[in-house]
């Protein structure tokens, strides 16, 4: 490792396997996804296609699944996640959608809602 | 694939501020299912969203991993706990975690109250409802709810209230009662 980049030391840590997953980068194609931004699958994965992690993306997002439930459950960090969600919307192969797409705050039912269902728990 | 033309699940953020060793992970827990969530990023001082710092200063970069919870209300509707990393210097991921945010529980500890006034300051500059929660620590003198209001020098509207954190009757006294600001604030503004 002497000859690598200076950034690229013992000191980086884990950092360095996470992202040589998504060559170097830290920035997604495209805007950041929120945390809780909703992602779903779009199409099968094409065959041999893809690597094993965005094939477990693939799978764990058949249901809407959040960007934080995708890192949890693909025990990566956020900011790799989100490359890799960048490259597979720009495929075609997901869509994710931010949660205030449909209206910036939560509305009065909404909250209600929530507040009763905490009552609940 | 069904699950494309359904209705997108509705997700609401609230944060779970305070400083170090304050109860935010026992507060996430409390009331939900908690995960680690992992972020990574460049440190360049001591400090990282863990409580004990022994052996890390010399550290440049960690993973910081940060609490994270749900509550799933129904289908279709889930609230999402994130632990703020306790340090100003992650006010950078503070400002992505707040966007769009619910509302906020400061927790305090009156033992080291000051440890939460960047938290307050925070949110009050972002024009984020919030709540402080004053967790009662075994043994640590009780104070007056109206003690920390003033020494926080909070707005007459912010509710401020004693907590265990520990406890799960607890913790959803104050998801409540911020959920309850947050509409009360939401209601008033239109």
């Amino acid at each position: 490792m002497s000859d690598s980049p200076q950034w690229f030391d013992e000191e980086a840590g884990p950092v360095v396997r996470p992202y040589a997953l998504i060559r170097g980068r830290t920035r997604p194609s495209g805007d950041a996804f929120d945390l809780v931004a909703t992602v779903r699958a779009l199409a099968e994965a094409p065959a041999g296609e893809l690597g094993p992690e965005q094939q477990l993306i693939l799978r764990a997002a058949r249901s809407p699944i959040s960007v934080a439930d995708l890192a949890v459950e693909l025990d990566l960090p956020v900011g790799v996640v989100r490359v890799l969600l960048g490259d597979m919307r720009d495929q075609g192969l997901i869509s994710v959608s931010s949660p205030s797409a449909g209206g910036t705050r939560p509305n009065e039912r909404i909250l209600k809602e929530v507040i009763n269902g905490l009552r609940a728990l | 694939m069904d699950s494309v033309l359904s209705e997108d699940p509705v997700a609401l953020k609230i944060l779970v501020a305070g400083g170090f060793g304050v109860g935010k992970t026992t507060l996430v827990g409390s009331i939900s299912e908690i995960k680690p969530l992992r972020t990574e990023e460049v440190l360049s001082d001591r400090g990282v969203g863990v409580d004990d710092l022994d052996g890390v200063e010399a550290k440049t970069t960690t993973t910081v991993a940060m609490d994270f919870g749900r509550i799933t209300i129904r289908e279709g509707l889930v609230v999402y706990l994130f632990g703020t990393p306790g340090q100003e210097r992650f006010w950078f991921m503070w400002d992505e975690l707040s966007y769009g945010a619910l509302g906020a529980v400061v927790i305090a500890d009156t033992r080291r109250l000051t440890d939460c006034f960047p938290s307050v300051d925070y949110f009050e500059q972002r024009g984020t409802p919030f709540v402080v929660a004053v967790n009662c620590f075994d043994g640590a003198e009780r104070h007056s709810v109206e003690d920390v209001r003033i020494a926080l020098d909070l707005d007459d509207d912010v509710p401020v209230m004693l907590c265990d954190v520990r406890r799960r009757t607890s913790a959803k006294e104050v998801m409540i009662t911020l959920v309850e600001h947050s509409l009360r604030t939401l209601t008033s503004a239109n």
